[in-house]
């Protein structure tokens, strides 16, 4: 069971501005370069590359809130904000909120 | 070329993210413009050196060369300095902004980007540099390519300075009895005739003609850009401009029209130099006691039937020259003493016997 919160208002006023069927091609496109970004910040806390890791999470943080999807974008940010982490936890939860929130997202820009 | 207000522009997108791209570039085309995009600052950077771009959506966080570069590029292109810069960033934090702002940016909007806000930010800029455009355009076709330089290389800056150099005046003779006498359309084509013929006469000796008042024109020699003897330029010129106008009255007698004369008044020395006016409309102008001298020669041609009068500066600087004709003190009205007035009367040039 999924708690993932899309904000309504941002994902509406998105639809408005930029029309529902490119949005839908829009979500596609986050589906699909989302999880490399993920797989950037991953390698980054690899390497131990704090600016890297801080790049990646920015990305996201920032596809994030266009959709109005709010938790992940704070997750993100925390992680933008936060400095090479000490574990992987913050990136498996990043990954984790990115799942839910695709399949949230793609179900509502078809509705 | 006049546009439609907010009309649509060649916008160009640089955002290495590629769903930012993607709904910048299609929300910009839905107000109506024209987008392109880049996926890092070294790409943009080379976009906007090859074509000609209205406006940059600029990202800050991109690899290979970030969005402060990109600035700092821009800043120091000529070619580009002018083309307005709107930063989309989520990047947080108030020294960002302050830093992009100081680098020359119009604007800083966080992202998400509203899409109002942004339509109401890309037309304020795009009408600021349509207007700045206007304003070079008219530069260009009102002031002489030196000064449409110099105002480019100083920005718009009305402080003066002084400056040694030369400065003539020119009318033509008559002029009024002249404009009585002919249709209105035939006295403006004979003035285009003779502003053309002064302005060739007077820029090929690297003179610059700065104020055209009717029948009469102020050219200065020296400034606003330096000039190796500018007395002597100045001389060469107003004799090639006597020349052009005897060319011009055989012409006109032909044509079984009255030939038309003119007079010429020069002065040498010390004047302050600037752009006056304000800045909605400025001229580059000079101005001191040895330009009222200048102008005070002029109208004295008249009195002492000679085409040419110079000061006792311009002679000294002509050194050694066939045909000078001192000609005395005269007393000028603002003038404390009588001035040493020169006719130039010889034209064998700098040829002396």
């Amino acid at each position: 069971m999924t708690h993932v919160v899309i904000d309504p208002h941002t994902f509406d006023e998105l639809q408005a501005s930029a029309g529902a069927d490119f949005v839908a091609e829009l979500v596609d496109t986050f589906a699909e370069e989302a999880p490399t970004i993920v797989a950037e910040m991953r390698a980054a806390f690899a390497e131990g590359s704090a600016e890297r890791f801080r790049r990646a999470a920015h990305s996201l943080k920032s596809n994030s809130s266009t959709f109005g999807a709010t938790r992940l974008a704070e997750l993100a940010r925390a992680l933008e904000l936060g400095g090479l982490p000490a574990h992987a936890s913050g990136v498996d939860a990043v990954a984790h909120e990115l799942g839910s929130t695709i399949v949230a997202l793609r179900e509502i820009a078809r509705a | 070329m006049p546009e439609p207000l907010h009309g649509p522009a060649r916008l160009l997108v640089a955002d290495d993210n590629k769903v930012n791209r993607l709904l910048l570039t299609r929300t910009l085309e839905l107000q109506g413009h024209v987008v392109e995009s880049a996926a890092n600052g070294r790409v943009a950077l080379e976009m906007l050196r090859a074509g000609n771009f209205d406006l940059v959506l600029l990202d800050m966080e991109m690899p290979e060369m970030d969005g402060f570069e990109v600035l700092e590029h821009l800043h120091a292109d000529r070619r580009l300095r002018d083309v307005p810069v709107i930063v989309t960033s989520s990047l947080e934090g108030l020294d960002h902004v302050v830093r992009c702002i100081e680098l020359g940016a119009e604007d800083f909007l966080s992202k998400p980007v509203n899409a109002g806000l942004l339509k109401a930010r890309i037309g304020s800029s795009l009408e600021k540099k349509r207007l700045r455009d206007q304003l070079g355009d008219m530069v260009r076709r009102f002031a002489t390519p030196e000064v449409a330089e110099d105002l480019q290389q100083s920005g718009f800056t009305l402080e003066g300075r002084h400056v040694h150099a030369t400065v003539l005046f020119c009318d033509i003779r008559d002029f009024t009895a002249l404009v009585e006498s002919q249709p209105a359309s035939t006295t403006i084509e004979l003035l285009n005739t003779w502003y053309t013929l002064m302005f060739d006469a007077i820029s090929g000796e690297g003179g610059v003609v700065n104020q055209m008042i009717g029948d009469g024109l102020m050219a200065m020699f020296g400034a606003p850009l330096p000039l190796v003897d500018h007395a002597g330029a100045a001389v060469r010129a107003a004799l090639e401009m006597i020349d052009m106008i005897e060319l011009f009255g055989e012409q006109r007698r032909a044509d079984g029209l009255a030939p038309i004369r003119i007079g010429i008044g020069i002065a040498t020395g010390d004047m302050v130099a600037g752009y006056t006016g304000t800045r909605q409309r400025a001229t580059y102008t000079c101005v001191g006691d040895t330009v009222n001298l200048a102008a005070r020669l002029e109208a004295h041609t008249k009195v002492a039937g000679r085409a040419i009068l110079v000061d006792a500066a311009t002679h000294a600087a002509l050194g050694s020259m066939a045909g000078i004709e001192p000609m005395g003190p005269v007393a000028f009205r603002g003038k404390a003493g009588p001035v040493d007035v020169f006719a130039i009367t010889d034209l064998s040039r700098e040829s002396p016997p």
